[in-house]
This record gives structure tokens, sequence and C-alpha cells, in this order.
């Protein structure tokens, strides 16, 4: 069962993937966007797990909720609405439950990935992180291991794509041949679950 | 790369101590990114805040004072701000007549801003939004994001700012942003790549000897590449691209805008090519501004904005305004 000590250390894997991985996420977002993503993405987790540090809410639903909470109000850009929303959607879809199992978190996670699908208007095949959440969902049914999978590879099938959303959609035709920055940071979060797992 | 910075990340802040230390007339809150003319709220008028990632200076902080914005929120380098910044915005200038956001459209940019927009409203500030979306080189918005705002921010928040400074409801002031939003083009064009603090090195390959095409203030790369071209080709070219999607009916206002690192020399030359092609059209022109106004870090290029107005329009324009990069009239 995952209880809010999991979720905590669900984010601080994150924290420490996306400040390893933040100068490969900026390479690719500099071919196609504005060369920032990893730096945004790493200011929000960072401070995500400081605040967690500090306070730690007593179920996983509020630590998902309160880390969502956060990287709206530190991450800027698009990243900071759509993660944030990702998390503090999936929070609010656990409740007060003290511990979930895994097909809960599945769910809840559906639930932050329609919400992010509807606040960016994107679907999947629009070279965003949509293109490895959705089939890292879906997977997470069957285990912590497949979802991660999943989400790499969905985000590998990013490169072939023409961005429809964000930044890299002004680039139109441009755009194909560059591996989606969201979709892999998307995959660094789904890879850090399975680490927490583990 | 050489820059002028102390560490990559306190880059923002340490221009905003800076900004304070220049201009007495703004009031500075560097710990929370809020810039607010220092005489805000003003009763009775309608609040204007706007805001977007740094490295575009002057534009917003440069553009804060009576005539123009009432707050500016600058978000890092490239990034939009977020919602936190707009609601300490709108609640420090809100004179009960209701704050507008001057939104560019950037994804980033505009969900943020729409949640701003939720939360101030929440503490009682009546909101109204509008979003700029001048940029012709993004040209089939029916699947993508839509056009950027790029120059014509400078348009839009003059002049709606004027409408505020004039005692102007909320409602009228939204309709004057929005027709000079839909009254303006731009075009970008890349001479070389910018180079952002956190990176350090350009943000795309530029060989000697071309240049980019339909570029926005982002480093992102344009719609184009070609062989570098003469000003007097980069004027025809800019100026038909823009014209084929405005076709104005009465005169424009000109932006001749610089990227950053071009200098007046340049500018003012090119000018004189987007105003001889301006004249081979018969298309007026009522009022120039040539500088750098909405920049894109260190780079090189320009981009040329044309906004078609009514007597209306270009009274709003011609109104006074004191900030720290544009000030007239008074």
């Amino acid at each position: 069962m995952l209880d809010a000590a999991f979720m905590c250390r669900w984010m601080s894997v994150t924290a420490a993937a996306v400040d390893r991985e933040a100068a490969r996420l900026t390479d690719l977002d500099s071919a196609i966007g504005d060369a920032d993503h990893g730096a945004n993405l790493r200011r929000g987790f960072t401070t995500v797990t400081e605040v967690l540090t500090k306070e730690t809410p007593d179920t996983p639903g509020a630590v998902l909720a309160l880390a969502g909470r956060q990287l709206i109000s530190t991450v800027g850009g698009a990243s900071g609405p759509l993660y944030g929303t990702l998390l503090r959607r999936a929070g609010k879809a656990l409740g007060d439950a003290t511990e979930v199992d895994r097909e809960r978190l599945a769910e809840a996670l559906g639930a932050g990935v329609a919400a992010v699908a509807q606040l960016g208007g994107a679907a999947a095949g629009d070279k965003t992180m949509l293109d490895a959440l959705l089939p890292a969902v879906e997977a997470l049914g069957a285990s912590f291991a497949a979802a991660a999978e999943a989400a790499d590879a969905g985000a590998l099938a990013t490169v072939p794509l023409r961005a429809r959303k964000g930044r890299a959609s002004y680039l139109g035709e441009r755009s194909v041949g560059h591996q989606d920055p969201g979709a892999t940071s998307a995959a660094l979060l789904m890879g850090a679950l399975a680490e927490a797992a583990a | 790369m050489n820059m002028l910075i102390n560490v990559p990340e306190t880059v923002v802040a340490d221009a905003l101590r800076g900004i304070a230390a220049a201009h007495p007339s703004l009031t500075v809150d560097v710990e929370n990114r809020v810039v607010v003319r220092r005489d805000a709220p003003v009763a009775g008028q309608v609040g204007l805040v706007s805001g977007g990632g740094s490295g575009h200076e002057p534009l917003h902080a440069g553009f804060v004072g009576p005539g123009m914005l009432s707050a500016a929120c600058p978000g890092e380098v490239f990034t939009s701000p977020v919602p936190d910044q707009m609601v300490r915005a709108a609640a420090a200038v809100d004179g009960g007549a209701g704050v507008l956001f001057v939104v560019k459209n950037y994804t980033g940019d505009v969900l943020n801003f729409d949640m701003a927009a939720e939360l101030a409203e929440d503490e009682g500030v009546v909101i109204a939004k509008v979003l700029v979306d001048d940029d012709v080189a993004v040209n089939d918005s029916l699947y993508t994001a839509g056009r950027r705002g790029t120059g014509a921010t400078l348009f839009v928040e003059k002049i709606a700012g004027a409408a505020a400074a004039e005692g102007a409801p909320l409602e009228r002031v939204e309709a004057i942003a929005r027709q000079v939003n839909a009254s303006a083009r731009s075009f970008g064009v890349a001479l070389t790549a910018c180079t952002t603090p956190a990176k350090g090195s350009p943000t795309f390959e530029l060989p000697p000897g071309e240049l980019e095409l339909g570029v926005g203030i982002h480093g992102e790369p344009g719609r184009e590449r070609r062989a570098m071209m003469t000003s007097r080709e980069i004027a025809d070219y800019a100026v038909q691209v823009v014209l084929d999607e405005l076709r104005p009916t009465s005169p424009v206002l000109l932006l001749v805008n610089g990227m950053g690192a071009t200098p007046l020399l340049e500018l003012y030359g090119f000018n004189a090519e987007v105003h001889r092609v301006l004249a081979e059209r018969g298309v007026p022109v009522a009022r120039t501004l040539v500088g750098n106004y909405v920049t894109s870090l260190d780079m090189a290029g320009c981009s040329v904005t044309l906004c078609q107005v009514d007597e209306e329009l270009l009274r709003l324009w011609d109104a006074p305004v004191d900030t720290p990069a544009l000030r007239w009239g008074r």
C-alpha cells in the first residue's frame, strides 16, 4: 500500500532525476523551444522537496496536492500550471485516504492527466507531455515498471511528430525530428514513481 | 560566452534591484517579482497589469508608469511569471475600477494569467483580459496554439493605458485593447541566435551569412532560413508579409524594433527602407518608433509592427506617458 511517506519519496526521487537530467531537458528544449525547461522544473521540484521536508501532510492525496500547488507557484511557463494541475488534481482525486493501492493511484493520475489535457487543450499526438502520460497511466494498472516503460516509449515516439501545442508549434514542420522536452520530463516523473516503488 | 552577470540564478532579481535604483517612480518588490507605479492604486482608474518572461527589456517593467502600465510581473528569463505575482500586482493596482491583464499569446503566459484571474476574482478584484497575437510568421493558427504576441504588445499597453488614464471604464479599456491588437501585425527577423544565461550558449545554430525569417522573441528558430539579405531586401520581405495580412485602409503606427544587439545605426537605416516600402505601397505612416523595445536578450535582428489607427487611437497614442522606456507629452 502507498502512504504519504511514499508520495514524498516519489517527489524527492523526481527532484533528483530532474536535477540530474536538467541539462538534457534544456538541450531538448533549445532545439524546438526556448531552452528553459530543465532549469524551470529543477527550480520547482527543489522547492517541492523543501516544502515537504518542512511540513509533511498526513495523506498521499494531500502530499500530491501540496506539491502541485508549489509547482504552480514556482515553475512558471506552461510547465508550472500543467505539472501543478496534474499533481493537484490527482491529489484531490485520492481524497482523505491514508493509504491507497496502485490501481487507485492510476485512477487518480488519470483524472490529473484529463485535467492537463483540458487545461492545455491538447490531445494524444500533439507532441506534448500527454504523449508520455497517457500510455503511462494506462500501463500503471499493470505495474509500476510497465508505466515507466510506457512513458519512455511515449516520449521517444514524439520524435517524428509535428508539434501542435506550445512554443514548439510555432516551428511547424521544423519541430519534426526532435524529442519533446515535456514528454521527456513526464517520463522522468513516471520513472521516479517506479524507482520509489522498487 | 561573456555576460555581465553574477550567476544565472539571480539575473532577474539583480536586474530588478537595478531597476529600483534607477527609477524612484516605481515600487519594486524584488522578492515577489512585482513592479508597480509608485502612486498606485489610482482611485477610480482601471489598472493595467502585464507580464511575461524576462529578457525582453524594456518590456514590461520599462513601461510601468502614468499613461501606460500600472504594474508588471517579470518571470524568469523567457519563462512566464507565476499566478502569485499577478494576483499581488492586481491587488496593488486595483483602484476600484477593475484590472485589465495584457497577455501575450504563449501557452505559459495564457495558463498562468488564467489561473491568476480566477484567484484575483476570488479576492474581489474584477479582471478583464486581452490576448495579444500579432505575429504573422505563424500562419496555420487553426492547428497550433495560435499566433504569438510580440511587438503589438507595446501599442496595446500604450493605447489602453492612455484610455485608462482618461478614466475610461474597464469594458471600454478592454475593447480598445482588443481593437489595437486586431489592428496590428508583426514580423521578426534574427541575424544571430540569442544566449540565455541559464544555457550559456546560443539557443540555435545560425551560421554566419544566414538569417532566420519569422522569429518570435524567445530565441526559438523562425519559419525559414535563408542566405543573409540586405536591409532593403529584409524590409521588402517583412513589410510585404505584414501588409498581406493587415491591408490597412487608414494611417499606421510603425514600430521598428531591435531584438537587443542590433545598433541604432542599422535600425534607422532599416527604418528608412521600411518607410520606402510603405510609401511605394501607398500606406501613410502616422507615427514611427525606432529602438529596442521588445527584445530577445542579445539577439541581433529586428521586427516590424504596423498598427492601423483611427483618430481616437492616434489621439490615445499621442497622450502623455511617463515610464522609464517611453516618455512624452508632459
